[in-house]
C-alpha cells in the first residue's frame, strides 16, 4: 500500500510545484504587462519612432529579422540534424560535431555581435543591415535549433526507417514521408525556442542590425530601394534593441514609457508566435494521419 | 505529397538564400564605392542621440544623403575610424588619451560639451561636497555619509567602466592620478541612474542630461552643476564630444559636421538634448586636461 | 526489364544519394560557421599571451585587472570563479524545476502541460535580457538587501535571475528528452504493477538521463554566455566571490561592460577576447565532465 501513497503524494507535490512556478512566471509577466498597460495604444503601434514615440518599425523589423533568420538557419539545422542522427554512423566525428555545437552555444551574444560587426558589417561589406543581423543570429541560433531537432529526430523509433528500407523505399523517402512529419512537434518547439531568443536578443544585434530604424515605406516593394521595408541591406533596430537603447542611453523623459510599452508588445508577439507555431504543429500532425 | 513539397521547397529556399547572400555581398560593395553620399558614424553611446537627431534633420534638407548612426562605444568608434572602416568615429575621449590610437592619423571635430556631476541617492541627505572630499570618497578614504554630515550610512561607490570617456573625465578632474577604490563599474548612463536611484547610500557620476527625479546631483565646493558654470570652467568636470574622421573626407561628411557645429544647430538641438553648445564656452581644454582662456 | 536498367542505380538509390549530399552539405555549412567563429575567438583571444606577453598561468591565477595602468595587470581568476559559481548555482536551482515541469508535461497531465504550462514557460525566452536586468535591479536587489543585508548586489541576485532565464531552455529540451522514451517501456513497467512514480523514477528518468544531461548543459551554456542581465545585478566589481552577497563580476559581465571602450589591438581589448576564449574552454570542460558523468550513471 505504501508505494501507492508515495505515488499520490509525489504526484500532488509535482502538481503543487509546477503550479507555484507557473504562478511565479505569470506574476512576473503580469507585472511587466501591468506596468505598460497605458502605453499600448493604436498610435504606439502604428507610428514611427522617428516622428514620435511609436514602435511600428521596430515591431516590423523584429518580425522581418525572425523570418530571415529562420530561412537561413532552418535548412542548415534540419539538414545537419538529419545527417547527424540518421545518415552518419555514430563515430568520433559526429560526437565532435555535436560537442562543437554544444560548446558554441555558450558564446556570449556580444561576441557573436562583435564577430558580426568586424566580419560581416565591415569586412564583407554588408553594413549595418537586416542581413548582417540575420546571419549573426543564425550563428547564435544554430546550436539550440540543431540540438532540438536532433532530439526530435531521435525520438522517432528507428523501426520506422528499417520498415521503410525493407519495403524497398529509399531512406530519403522515409525521411520526408515518415520521420520528419512524425518529428514535427519537436521541430516546431525547437523553432519556438530559437525564435524566442531572436525576439529577445539585443547584444548581438546592436553591432550588426544596428540601432537605428530609418522610416520605412510600406508601399515600396522594390527590395533594392533604400527605404523599402523589404530591403535586407538597410539598418534595422528591433524591439529588444529599442528597449535596450531607451533603457541605457536615452535622454528623453519618455524612455520609461516607451520601454514599458515595448515590453508588453514583445510579450504579446512572442505569445502569438508560440500559439501559431503550435497550431501549425497540430495541423501538420493531423494531416499526417491524426497521430 | 504536399509535405514533401513543402519541406523540399523550404530546403531549396534556404539554400538559394544562402547563395543569394554571396551575390548580394558583391553588389553591396560596388554600391558603397559609387554612393559617396553614404556616411557611417559609429561609437560613443553618449553622443549617439545628438548625432542621430542631427542626421535626421540633415537628411530632410539633403534627401539624397544617407547617414547611418550607430553606437558601439568610443573605443570601437576610434578603432574603426583610424582603420578607415567607418566615416566618423564618435568619441567621448580625446584620441590622444586613448591607448593604441595614432591620434595624428585622424582629425578631431568637437561638436558639443558635456558637463558631468556626482550624483547620490537622495536619502544620504548630502547636497554639497568639497573636491577633496569627493576624491576621498572615490579613493575609499571616506566610507560613511556621516563623515560628510549626512545620514549614518555606508557609501556605495558606483564607478564607470574603465576606459570610458566619462570615467576619464572624472578621474582627470577629481582623482588627479590617484587610484580609484575597487568598486562596482557600470557602462551605461541609464543603468547608473537606475542603480543610484534604487540603492541607499549610492554615489556615482552622470552627464547633466541624465539628472532625473530620484537622484540628487551634488554641488562641489558650493558650485552648482549648471551649463553656465561649465562655460566659465567654475564647474571643472566636463569634456568635449568628438567626431573623428580620416584626414580626407567627402564633401557630404564635411557638410554634415559643419551643420552640427553651426550655431543654428548648437543653439537649438544641442541645448534641447541637454548638451552644452561649443560656442558658449569661454575656455578651451586640451587632451592633457589643461584649461586656458579662449 | 533489361540488364542495363538493373545495373544503373534505381530512382530510390539516386534519391538517397542526393538526400545524403544535401544533409551533409548542411552539416558542412554548420561546421564551417562554427569553426569560423571558434577560429575568430581563438585568434583574438590568444593575442594577450602571444603579442602582449602575458603569462597564461598568471592570467589564470591572479585577480588584478588594470590593463591600462603603467604596470598593466590582467588576471581572470575572480571572474572565472564567479562565472563558474553563479552558473552552477543557477543550474542547480533551474534544472530540478525544469525536469519536474517536464515530468508534469510528459507524464502527469499531457493536455494541460502542452497546451498551457509549456507555452507559459517558453514565453520567458522572448523577454530581452535587459528587462530581466532592470526587474532584477528594481525588485530583486532591494528584496535581497532588505532580507539579508549588504548592498543586495552579488551572486545570489545573479544566480536567481539566471535560473529564471535558463529555465525555459532546460524545460523545453527536457520535455523532448522525456518524450523520447519509448512508450513500450512505460507500458511494460505499468503491467508489472509499477505506480506512476515508480515508472518515472525507475524507467523514464533513467532512460532519458543522457539527454537530460544535454538539456542541462545547454542551460549552463546559456547561463555562461548571458551578460546584460547579470551585469546589472551582480555588482560588477572584480573581486573573489567570498559569499553570495558580495558584489563581484563574471567573465561576460566584464566583457560586455568594457569592450566598447577599448581600442582594438591594445592589451585592454585583447584581454577581453581572452575572457571569451576562456569561456569557450570552460564550456568545453563542462561538457566533457557532464558527458562522462552521464555515461557512468547509465552504466550503473
Amino acid at each position: 500500500m505504501n508505494r501507492y501513497l508515495i505515488d499520490r503524494v509525489t504526484r500532488h507535490l509535482i502538481q503543487l510545484l509546477v503550479g507555484l512556478v507557473v504562478a511565479l512566471i505569470l506574476i512576473f509577466l503580469g507585472y511587466l504587462i501591468w506596468q505598460g498597460r497605458h502605453q499600448v495604444t493604436w498610435t504606439f503601434l502604428t507610428t514611427s519612432s522617428e516622428v514620435g514615440l511609436g514602435i511600428r518599425d521596430q515591431l516590423f523589423n523584429s518580425l522581418y529579422l525572425l523570418v530571415l533568420t529562420l530561412l537561413l538557419s532552418f535548412p542548415i539545422a534540419l539538414g545537419s540534424a538529419v545527417a547527424l542522427t540518421i545518415y552518419a554512423k555514430q563515430n568520433i566525428f559526429t560526437r565532435l560535431a555535436q560537442m562543437a555545437i554544444e560548446v558554441l552555444s555558450s558564446l556570449p551574444s556580444i561576441i557573436v555581435g562583435l564577430f558580426g560587426f568586424l566580419f560581416l558589417v565591415l569586412k564583407v561589406g554588408l553594413g549595418f543591415s537586416v542581413l548582417s543581423g540575420a546571419i549573426a543570429l543564425t550563428f547564435f541560433n544554430l546550436p539550440i535549433l540543431t540540438q532540438s531537432m536532433i532530439l526530435a529526430l531521435k525520438n522517432v523509433p528507428t523501426s520506422r526507417l528499417e520498415a521503410g528500407i525493407s519495403l524497398g523505399v529509399s531512406q530519403w523517402h522515409v525521411l520526408l514521408k515518415v520521420i520528419i512529419p512524425e518529428a514535427i512537434p519537436g521541430i516546431i518547439s525547437g523553432i519556438v525556442l530559437s525564435a524566442g531568443r531572436v525576439f529577445g536578443e539585443a547584444a548581438a544585434l546592436i553591432y550588426t542590425a544596428g540601432q537605428s530604424a530609418p522610416q520605412l515605406d510600406y508601399h515600396n516593394w522594390n527590395i533594392f530601394s533604400a527605404n523599402s521595408f523589404l530591403n535586407p541591406l538597410r539598418p534595422a533596430e528591433t524591439l529588444a534593441v529599442h528597449i535596450w537603447k531607451v533603457n541605457t542611453e536615452n535622454i528623453g523623459i519618455d524612455a520609461d514609457k516607451i520601454s514599458r510599452g515595448a515590453i508588453v508588445i514583445l510579450v504579446v508577439v512572442v505569445l502569438l508566435f508560440n500559439f501559431l507555431a503550435r497550431r501549425l504543429s497540430n495541423y501538420l500532425q493531423q494531416k499526417n494521419g491524426g497521430r | 505529397m504536399k509535405k514533401q513539397l513543402v519541406i523540399g521547397s523550404l530546403f531549396l529556399l534556404g539554400l538559394t538564400l544562402l547563395a543569394g547572400c554571396g551575390q548580394q555581398k558583391t553588389t553591396s560593395s560596388t554600391e558603397n564605392t559609387t554612393k559617396s553620399t553614404k556616411v557611417i558614424a559609429v561609437g560613443s553611446t553618449a553622443l549617439q542621440p545628438l548625432v542621430e537627431e542631427a542626421a535626421k534633420k540633415f537628411q530632410t534638407d539633403h534627401p539624397k544623403t544617407s547617414i547611418n548612426v550607430q553606437g558601439g562605444g568610443s573605443g570601437t568608434g576610434l578603432s574603426q575610424v583610424a582603420q578607415g572602416a567607418v566615416t566618423i568615429g564618435n568619441s567621448d575621449i580625446f584620441a590622444e588619451a586613448s591607448q593604441g590610437i595614432d591620434a595624428k592619423k585622424i582629425v578631431d571635430h568637437q561638436v558639443a560639451v558635456v558637463g558631468m556631476a556626482p550624483v547620490v541617492n537622495p536619502d544620504t541627505k548630502v547636497k554639497n561636497v568639497s573636491l577633496a572630499q569627493l576624491k576621498q570618497i572615490f579613493t575609499g578614504k571616506i566610507t560613511n555619509w556621516r563623515e560628510l554630515g549626512g545620514k549614518d550610512e555606508k557609501i556605495v561607490v558606483v564607478n564607470r567602466a574603465a576606459g570610458s570617456g566619462t570615467r576619464a573625465t572624472f578621474e582627470a578632474s577629481v582623482l588627479k592620478g590617484a587610484q580609484a577604490v575597487k568598486s562596482q563599474e557600470q557602462d551605461s548612463n541609464g543603468t547608473v541612474q537606475q542603480i543610484v536611484k534604487s540603492t541607499p547610500g549610492a554615489i556615482s557620476y552622470l552627464a547633466f542630461s541624465y539628472f532625473k527625479s530620484g537622484i540628487q546631483p551634488l554641488a562641489v565646493d558650493g558650485v552648482q552643476p549648471t551649463a553656465k558654470n561649465v562655460a566659465t570652467n567654475r564647474w571643472q568636470i566636463w569634456s568635449y564630444e568628438h567626431m573623428y574622421t580620416q584626414k580626407k573626407i567627402t564633401s557630404t561628411t564635411q557638410k554634415f559636421i559643419k551643420y552640427i557645429q553651426s550655431s543654428r544647430f548648437q543653439d537649438t538641438i544641442v541645448k534641447k538634448l541637454g548638451y552644452i553648445s561649443i560656442h558658449d564656452m569661454e575656455v578651451v581644454k586640451d587632451a592633457h586636461n589643461q584649461v586656458s582662456e579662449k | 526489364m533489361n540488364l542495363v536498367e538493373l545495373k544503373s542505380p534505381s530512382k530510390e538509390i539516386r534519391q538517397d544519394h542526393w538526400g545524403k549530399i544535401l544533409c551533409y552539405a548542411a552539416t558542412g555549412v554548420l561546421l564551417l560557421l562554427l569553426l569560423t567563429m571558434m577560429y575568430f575567438v581563438f585568434s583574438k583571444g590568444i593575442r594577450t599571451f602571444t603579442v602582449d606577453g602575458v603569462k597564461v598561468w598568471k592570467f589564470l591565477t591572479t585577480s588584478q585587472w588594470e590593463p591600462t595602468s603603467t604596470t598593466p595587470k590582467v588576471g581572470a581568476l575572480a571572474l572565472i570563479s564567479t562565472s563558474f559559481l553563479t552558473t552552477i548555482l543557477a543550474a542547480v536551482i533551474a534544472a530540478p524545476i525544469a525536469i519536474i515541469i517536464a515530468i508534469y508535461v510528459v507524464v502527469i497531465d499531457t493536455k494541460i502541460g502542452t497546451k498551457l504550462i509549456q507555452p507559459i514557460v517558453e514565453l520567458l525566452l522572448g523577454i530581452p535580457s535587459v528587462v530581466y536586468g532592470f526587474v532584477g535591479l528594481t525588485m530583486l536587489v532591494p528584496l535581497i538587501r532588505r532580507s539579508f543585508g549588504g548592498t543586495g548586489f552579488g551572486i545570489l541576485a545573479g544566480m536567481l535571475i539566471l535560473a529564471l532565464m535558463i529555465l525555459p531552455t532546460i524545460t523545453s529540451l527536457a520535455i523532448e528528452s522525456l518524450r523520447g522514451v519509448d512508450r513500450s517501456y512505460w507500458n511494460f513497467a505499468y503491467t508489472l504493477g509499477g505506480t506512476t512514480w515508480q515508472v518515472i523514477t525507475h524507467v523514464i528518468l533513467k532512460i532519458a538521463a543522457p539527454n537530460l544531461i544535454i538539456a542541462v548543459i545547454y542551460g549552463i551554456a546559456r547561463a555562461f554566455g548571458e551578460a546584460l542581465a547579470v551585469q546589472m545585478v551582480i555588482g560588477n566589481t572584480i573581486q573573489m566571490p567570498i559569499n553570495l552577497l558580495t558584489p563581484t563580476a563574471t567573465l561576460t559581465s566584464k566583457l560586455t561592460t568594457d569592450i566598447g571602450n577599448t581600442v582594438a589591438g591594445t592589451l585592454a581589448n585583447d584581454a577581453l577576447w581572452s575572457l571569451a576564449l576562456i569561456l569557450l574552454l570552460m564550456s568545453l570542460a563542462f561538457n566533457l565532465i557532464a558527458k562522462r558523468f552521464a555515461k557512468r550513471r547509465v552504466k550503473s
